[in-house]
């Protein structure tokens, strides 16, 4: 029970809301469509110098001199630096060698070329789909064994085997990876395309060795980041470098989009020999997987506890995963680390089964739900998704997808995750002139975060949501967790409802008095702060505000993760069901969308128009790695040889399909408060999609991407067409 | 980018003297699509760049008294909006159409789709025509998913051209003027396979221009174009074909079937055309010309799949082009 001095920060019940549950548009959607919302890509002060990244031609190599001596001499050259000085041993094409600002970008590219750098050629893996050509590249994590499979196996009904992959792929974030930086006396002025406005700055003083307090963060609008823009890295802190050798004028490296590609972060690949068996009610009785993957030269990890995936609690399991350490670029966090592809092995072994055993995998799946943590969630998910596609009525037995050359296709697969709040304080400000802003040092990655931080406001202060100023996007308003893993919306939220709500509380306690009675009696509803109980005591917002006087109203709200679920504004834990509905055309191996149904419960929904769009988003990034997307190295020279948009492939319009989404909106929902939703819808995406090509053509498809040549070979395999 | 000269010749002698002999003297500049990255990435670093745009002699697209002369700079919009193309040459304006991209339409341009470079990415990646490291080519033990199946070795590329097949099965010749005069090729004879690393995929020399297409009348001409690719947005085909049929009632008399992106050169599949005379146009004669069409076909390691792709690609345009739908739909 909260005392008598906690205010209640409670969510206004469900049905009470007039901001929070509306659909409303994006604050920033005109200026960004209109070309108005000015990234950091496009800021361009004053003075402002180009810098160019040198990068290794090599997978592996070992620098063995560098000369930046004509680089230093052109006209026009403001700072040369060595990044990989004689000696130094790069591990991968891409990787930085030296650093040049100038007075234009043709200078510094110019000049960078002018570096004369000689490399001892060295060893380099580049391919990890072959386990057995990973040699010692290869590291085992070691078995995990549960139960017996042995033995569940030699008495199952039904044992299926399979191998399953999907390669790495990247983030291709529309604005690259990049900085302006200014670094001028003691003071550094930094606009980075970053996912962590608060935490940046902190960052790039320590690889600067500069008080983090001097640093200031500006950001008012990103370019997709999903998971990869959290740390300053290596071209932040040389661009400062080059900066402060530069006279303090500001210095731009944003990096081409071939460097982006190579060095900006992947998603590691998850490759598989998967076994599972069945009884013929179709209940799973045994798992067992041979998984590698690699995530760059740190190898990458599939973690034991993920698989099975969702259906965690077959009974008997065995494990074991190896990670490959390649000479390519390091993988970061995409949307969901491992889950799409946890969910990929674990979901299309799992309609192998119900294929094996005559089953209708809808069913398959809603009978094993009890395997999973959210076993109610699930069953009801499975019978939305079905519903809304017409499961019963068009799917069919494998290979029976019609007569014709083109086969359809259904097919599902489910995700789980987490989608709390992060660590976030608001500092909510009512002007004396009836004006409000509130204040966070977070960002709007493109979810909306700008949006639902107005409408908690309007909500909390009985405003409409044009009637506040949310200024985030710089790192002297209060500090915000990093956007990552699915947790702002919850952060954002709680902070801001508090602050918000502490505020108010103070503005009741100024107008109580000349309203004749006491702060607990007033509430803010339509611009009126008005007396509960009798309409004919209130004042107008405005005037509410000019009682006080010359003093503003500022109030901090924090959301602290740790009392967060106690408190009930914000919890986690999520789960989700897609489906997808495919027509293969056999005699080309074309696949075609024809609908993505999406299926999510996400507590509270504060926008549902926004929250649409967050699974628009992630629907179309599944498509694009279902179908098309794949990082192509070639062994023979250790190059990626598609580090472009041509050939390294993403869906357009015409590719998609129609998608249709179903959020949980329901009162047992909403009284678990606001869950983030950025990376549960990005997590079935792909399996459904196979699953989907499988039940057309009658046969799986191991490998991601599917495109004409592995669906040819699979319909091959399986000897003439479908 | 390295830095280059600029000029911009308003008549096409100006434009001609501008040239040089030899490649990396000039380059002309109609609609950029390929110059550009090609500049950008430093695999091709003209001295000078040649704006031809401004050339009138280059521009416009007309009927003829013998059929349709296309000028260098038309572009690909131009030619998908031209009534006569759409009427006549349902060929042409399907291979304009599998461009995808509304961008590229309104800016690439007839000359510079026939002479662009492949998009082999060894080639973009700087390992020359012939994808050659080591004096071996890269592409037998590569990544050769894209690469040709027809006709290759030493080069494997596949020609980029949209517009090759479907000028190559309509007769159409392409007119190219010099400083010292002009010549007419056929378009079959337009493009060639280089057998070393200083060759070049076309028959054009390094003084001269495209100036025209001339492509004779199509009047009862049955033509259609069937494009393969991956994505329905801007993608090059996995394969495409282009067929024209003269016939005598409902049987062919005399056909051209020309195969696109599956050989270093729009592809000519003489006896699958041959096959055809004296049939009508069927799903089964059209199937049998596909397989006849991919005859010697010598896949790499990753590629077989185009085999069927060119096969499908062959009976669909054929389907098409006697205004018989195939059985997968449009």
């Amino acid at each position: 029970m909260p005392d008598s001095t906690t205010p209640n920060y409670h969510w206004p019940p469900m049905n009470d809301r007039r901001v929070m549950g509306k659909p409303h548009t994006r604050l920033d959607g005109i200026q960004k469509a209109s070309g108005a919302a000015k990234y950091n890509s496009d800021v361009k002060p004053s003075g402002m110098l180009f810098g160019v990244l040198l990068t290794c031609p090599h997978a592996h190599a070992r620098v063995t001199s560098i000369d930046t001596s004509a680089a230093e001499n052109l006209p026009g050259v403001t700072a040369v630096r060595v990044i990989s000085p004689a000696g130094k041993e790069l591990q991968w094409a891409g990787a930085e060698v030296a650093a040049v600002a100038a007075t234009s970008e043709e200078t510094a590219t110019k000049a960078a070329r002018l570096i004369k750098v000689e490399y001892e050629q060295l060893p380099f893996l580049v391919r990890e789909d072959d386990l057995s050509q990973a040699g010692n590249r290869a590291k085992p994590a070691g078995e995990q064994v549960t139960g017996d499979p042995d033995k569940a196996f030699q008495e199952a009904d039904a044992v299926v085997e399979g191998n399953y992959g999907i390669p790495v792929i990247t983030h291709c974030c529309l604005e690259s990876h990049g900085q302006v930086i200014a670094w001028n006396g003691d003071k550094i002025e930094y606009w980075p395309s970053t996912q962590n406005v608060s935490g940046i700055g902190g960052d790039i003083a320590r690889a600067l060795n500069v008080p983090a307090a001097n640093i200031h963060v500006h950001q008012d609008h990103i370019g997709g980041g999903f998971g990869s823009k959290f740390p300053s890295d290596l071209w932040g802190v040389e661009a400062a470098q080059l900066s402060k050798m530069s006279g303090g004028k500001p210095v731009k490296i944003f990096l081409d989009r071939e460097t982006e590609l190579l060095i900006a972060g992947n998603r590691p690949s998850a490759y598989g020999k998967i076994k599972i068996a069945g009884k013929k009610d179709g209940s799973i009785t045994a798992w067992e997987s041979y998984t590698w993957n690699t995530g760059g030269l740190a190898g990458g990890g599939l973690a034991a506890d993920l698989f099975p995936y969702v259906y965690r609690k077959v009974p008997n399991r065995r494990i074991n995963h190896t990670a490959i350490s390649t000479n390519t670029g390091s993988a970061r966090a995409w949307r969901a680390p491992n889950h799409p592809q946890a969910s990929y092995l674990t979901c299309s072994a799992m309609e192998d089964l119900a294929a094996k055993l005559n089953l209708d995998p809808l069913d398959v799946f809603i009978k094993n739900a009890d395997l999973t943590m959210r076993a109610d969630a699930y069953r009801a998910q499975l019978q939305k998704g079905a519903e809304i596609i017409g499961w019963k009525k068009n799917w069919h037995p494998r290979g029976e997808g019609g007569s014709g050359p083109v086969k359809r296709g259904l097919g599902l697969a489910v995700g789980t995750w987490g989608g709390a709040g992060h660590a976030s304080k608001c500092l909510a400000t009512i002007h004396p002139d009836g004006s409000v802003e509130v204040e966070l040092g977070s960002q709007d990655l493109g979810t909306g975060a700008r949006t639902i931080i107005a409408m908690v406001a309007a909500e909390t202060l009985g405003l409409p949501v044009s009637a506040i100023n949310v200024k985030i996007g710089d790192n002297s308003y209060p500090p915000s967790g990093a956007s990552g893993g699915s947790t702002t919306s919850g952060g954002v939220s709680a902070s801001t409802r508090k602050a918000t709500v502490n505020a108010l509380e103070k503005l009741y306690a100024a107008v109580a008095p000349g309203l004749g009675t006491t702060p607990d009696k007033l509430q803010a509803v339509d611009r009126r702060i008005v007396v509960q109980g009798d309409t004919s005591k209130s004042l107008t917002w405005e005037a509410a505000c000019r009682k006080l006087g010359t003093n503003k109203i500022s109030e901090t709200g924090e959301n602290n993760p740790r009392t967060a679920e106690r408190e009930g504004l914000t919890t986690g834990g999520v789960a989700g069901v897609q489906m997808a509905d495919v027509s293969v055309d056999t005699e080309t191996g074309l696949v075609k969308m024809n609908r993505l149904v999406a299926v999510h419960d996400c507590g509270l929904i504060i926008n549902p128009k926004t929250a649409e769009s967050q699974i628009f988003g992630a629907c179309i990034m599944s498509i694009c790695s279902a179908l098309f997307e794949e990082r192509i190295a070639d062994q023979q020279i250790g190059r990626v040889l598609n580090p472009d948009m041509e050939f390294y492939k993403l869906a357009g319009l015409m590719d998609i399909g129609e998608i249709i989404v179903h959020l949980d909106i329901n009162a047992e929902n909403d009284h678990r408060g606001v869950i983030g939703l950025g990376e549960p819808p990005a997590i079935p995406g792909d399996a459904a999609i196979g699953n989907a090509v499988a039940n057309a053509i009658g046969v799986r498809v191991p490998h991601l991407p599917l495109t004409a040549d592995r669906v040819l070979a699979a319909l091959a395999s399986k000897g003439g067409n479908a | 980018m390295n830095s280059f000269e600029y000029s911009s010749p308003a008549t096409l002698n100006e434009a001609l003297a501008l040239l040089g002999s030899q490649w990396t003297d000039a380059a002309p500049l109609a609609g950029g699509t390929d110059l550009i990255s090609l500049m950008k990435d430093d695999v091709f670093v003209p001295k000078r760049v040649v704006n031809i745009k401004e050339v009138k002699e280059l521009a416009g697209i007309h009927k003829t008294a013998h059929g349709l002369r296309i000028g260098a700079t038309v572009t690909f919009d131009e030619i998908a909006s031209n009534p006569l193309v759409r009427s006549e040459y349902p060929s042409l304006h399907e291979a304009v159409l599998g461009v995808a991209s509304p961008q590229i339409r309104n800016m690439g341009t007839a000359a510079g789709d026939l002479c662009q470079r492949p998009r082999c990415w060894y080639y973009r990646s700087g390992y020359g025509l012939l994808a050659m490291k080591d004096g071996k080519s890269l592409v037998p033990n590569g990544e050769n998913r894209y690469h040709a199946i027809l006709g290759a070795g030493p080069a494997y590329f596949v020609s980029a051209s949209s517009l090759g097949p479907a000028l190559v099965a309509l007769g159409a010749s392409i007119k190219i003027a010099s400083a010292s005069g002009s010549r007419t090729v056929e378009a079959g004879k337009f493009f060639v396979t280089p057998h070393d690393e200083n060759g070049r995929e076309i028959v054009l020399q390094p003084n001269e221009l495209v100036t025209e297409i001339l492509i004779p009348s199509a009047s009862g001409v049955k033509n259609a174009t069937y494009e393969i690719r991956q994505r329905e947005a801007i993608d090059w085909p996995l394969a495409a074909a282009s067929v024209a049929l003269h016939m005598k009632g409902s049987t062919v008399s005399e056909a051209s079937i020309v195969l696109g992106h599956v050989a270093p050169t729009p592809w000519v599949a003489a006896q699958a055309a041959e096959s055809l005379k004296g049939q009508s146009i069927t799903e089964e004669s059209a199937a049998k010309a596909g397989d006849a069409a991919v005859e010697g076909a010598q896949p790499l390691s990753q590629n077989s799949y185009k085999i069927q792709l060119a096969k499908v690609a062959v009976k669909r345009a054929l389907l098409a082009a006697a205004g018989k739908s195939h059985a997968a739909g449009a």
